[in-house]
């Protein structure tokens, strides 16, 4: 507004306070529209921050000992201090286009999985906000089927006085999700390095160092029957090859899935075949 | 402290969330004598102008600040990169040397959000809590926050334009942050998620420098740019909540700046570099209430004023040290 009027509008009644010029009064107008426009873009974008929740239905796998989800993206402080401290580096921080929540931890266990290499799922002693925990407040009762029987027995420590992990609850469920493609069932062995020679995911092996997980590229396989996903299942217990009845009556070989599992994703990571035949299922909860 | 000063105290809280400081109703005698005498007087101009004329440009407390801020935000970087653990974690929430430290502005959110505090939450957020106590609350958005740094760099680009009359500062009504401090706080107790942490820049970047660099950065990208071609500091004076947070808990802060009357000229050259000027007010000609006048809790503790003033007349300072000397 560039034409200047010399003359303010002549007031009449003497006010308290001088009334303000016109220019005085557009500046205001002005900054009151960009004030308007300041709000408008950040709550827009604190808006967009929202749809973790609305996206929440969508399973993914936490790190162990993760609260419900709802709960989880409340308390989560997305300080990625779980991601600091696990051996094998399975958790990663969710970016912007994850739809999980900015800087919050997940798991892709066919990258990388969680193998319990830290003995003492390090992930939870490091969360400072009891997003991941051993003790679940009581006001937060867990849904049915999520709780474990009993404490799930690390088969890497079965010898020490402790045997057991700490969880009282599962992350998810391992799942035979594509038996059609799974050697054990066709009765194929595996001969080589499961993943091949380019694949950065890392195990620990026991007989290899138990304090030191290794490339599972370096560490390659010869079985006549493939049983990884139960050779290599750090859990007791939690999944055995049983020999099962197909529709036709034939007899065949299958890896079967038992309560103790926990939801760790070593199966879903070691699975020679492309894609896996055998995922977890984020948050699934145990069912008989 | 004097009735004025106490006066002046409690309206530079108000001026923190968003008031605009006003012309002081009284004045101290003794300060008044001083803003008659400098009223006019030729030889003080001359003094001014021959000052200013030879002021040498100093950046001692802006080196000082930068280097501690690099250096706190590297050791987060480092000790994840090289597994050091001494500072393990990220701005939000951290562990220096197994301690729990934990963000104020974060942790007031998720106790919001989450209704339920566990003892970690506890202790982390209270050593954080009188560690910024001690050391003058919004300190923290200067001293250590990483997008302070970017927006100060940004600024000096805003300032460059600014002076080729490409660009010019927009205002913003100051009491948006106390509107956002309220939204965010209820949004979070309300939906039970702690909104304002997926767009807080502070967080951003901090796990950026950490984890590496994600997609999440374009919206810091996005503040920068609207703070270089639109509107000076934008984030850090109108929007962001963690520097009201960290301001109210400054409030009985001991370290602050304090301003001296009797040299200054006022010519105002610390309100231009200031990140919060309207804490400067009391350097405007006759507006000084006393002879010292201790800078209100907005204040950043910066330092560029320090460096900034030709006459010494801000300085730190840190309440009942003199005392004790």
């Amino acid at each position: 507004m560039s034409d200047n009027d010399p003359k303010p509008a002549a007031n009449p009644t003497p006010s308290p306070t001088p009334p303000l010029s016109k220019a005085k009064r557009q500046s205001n107008r002005r900054r009151f529209l960009r004030t308007a426009l300041l709000t408008g873009g950040v709550l827009g974008a604190g808006l967009s921050g929202f749809l973790p929740l609305i996206y929440s239905q969508k399973k993914r796998l936490r790190p162990p000992g993760a609260l419900d989800e709802k709960d989880f993206l409340s308390s989560c402080i997305k300080c990625g201090q779980c991601v600091q401290v696990c051996p094998v580096q399975a958790i990663k921080l969710a970016d912007l286009i994850d739809g999980m929540g900015v800087g919050t931890p997940h798991i892709d266990a066919r990258q990388q999985a969680c193998d319990f290499s830290c003995d003492a799922v390090q992930c939870v002693l490091a969360c400072p906000t009891g997003s991941l925990t051993y003790h679940k407040p009581e006001f937060l009762p867990g849904r049915a089927g999520v709780g474990l029987a009993a404490k799930p027995i690390l088969l890497a420590k079965e010898n020490d006085p402790e045997p057991t992990l700490n969880l009282t609850e599962r992350m998810g469920v391992a799942r035979l999700t594509r038996p059609e493609a799974c050697l054990a069932i066709q009765g194929k062995g595996f001969k080589g390095q499961t993943r091949g020679p380019g694949f950065k995911g890392r195990m620990r092996y026991m007989d290899v160092d138990r304090w030191k997980p290794i490339k599972i590229a370096d560490h390659p396989y010869d079985v006549p029957e493939c049983d990884l996903c139960v050779r290599e299942c750090p859990i007791k217990g939690a999944i055995s090859i049983e020999t099962v009845f197909a529709p036709d009556g034939t007899q065949r070989k299958s890896p079967v899935v038992h309560e103790p599992c926990v939801g760790c994703g070593v199966c879903e990571m070691i699975c020679p075949v492309e894609p896996t035949a055998i995922t977890i299922e984020a948050r699934e909860v145990w069912k008989t | 402290m004097s009735h004025l000063l106490k006066r002046r105290f409690f309206e530079q809280i108000k001026v923190m969330f968003g008031a605009e400081p006003s012309k002081p109703k009284e004045i101290a005698p003794a300060a008044q004598a001083m803003h008659f005498y400098k009223k006019g007087n030729r030889d003080l101009i001359a003094e001014k102008l021959h000052a200013r004329a030879h002021a040498e440009h100093k950046n001692t407390w802006r080196n000082r600040r930068w280097i501690t801020l690099i250096i706190a935000n590297l050791l987060f970087t480092v000790s994840f990169f090289f597994d050091i653990q001494i500072l393990e974690g990220a701005l939000t929430a951290s562990r220096f040397v197994g301690f729990h430290l934990i963000d104020l502005n974060s942790a007031l959110q998720v106790m919001l959000a989450h209704k339920h505090i566990i003892n970690n939450l506890i202790i982390g957020t209270g050593t954080v809590l009188v560690l910024w106590a001690l050391l003058g609350g919004r300190t923290f958005c200067s001293w250590v926050c990483p997008y302070h740094l970017l927006a100060e760099w940004a600024e000096k680009i805003h300032l460059y334009l600014a002076k080729k009359r490409l660009v010019t500062d927009q205002t913003i009504d100051r009491r948006l942050r106390s509107v956002f401090w309220v939204i965010f706080a209820l949004l979070a107790a309300a939906t039970g998620y702690t909104v304002f942490e997926a767009i807080s820049p502070t967080g951003i970047v901090s796990r950026a420098l950490i984890y590496g660099p994600g997609l999440a950065l374009l919206w810091v990208l996005a503040l920068l740019f609207f703070e270089v071609f639109f509107s000076r500091r934008a984030w850090c004076r109108y929007a962001c909540p963690i520097g009201l947070t960290y301001g109210v808990v400054g409030i009985i802060s001991p370290v602050r700046i304090k301003y001296k009357l009797e040299g200054c000229f006022h010519e105002g050259d610390c309100r231009k570099v200031c990140l919060v000027p309207h804490v400067l007010d009391t350097v405007i000609k006759g507006r000084s209430v006393e002879t010292e006048v201790p800078i209100g809790p907005d204040c950043t503790r910066c330092g560029l004023c320090v460096d900034t003033c030709p006459t010494g007349s801000l300085s730190f300072d840190v309440k009942g040290l003199s005392k004790i000397s």
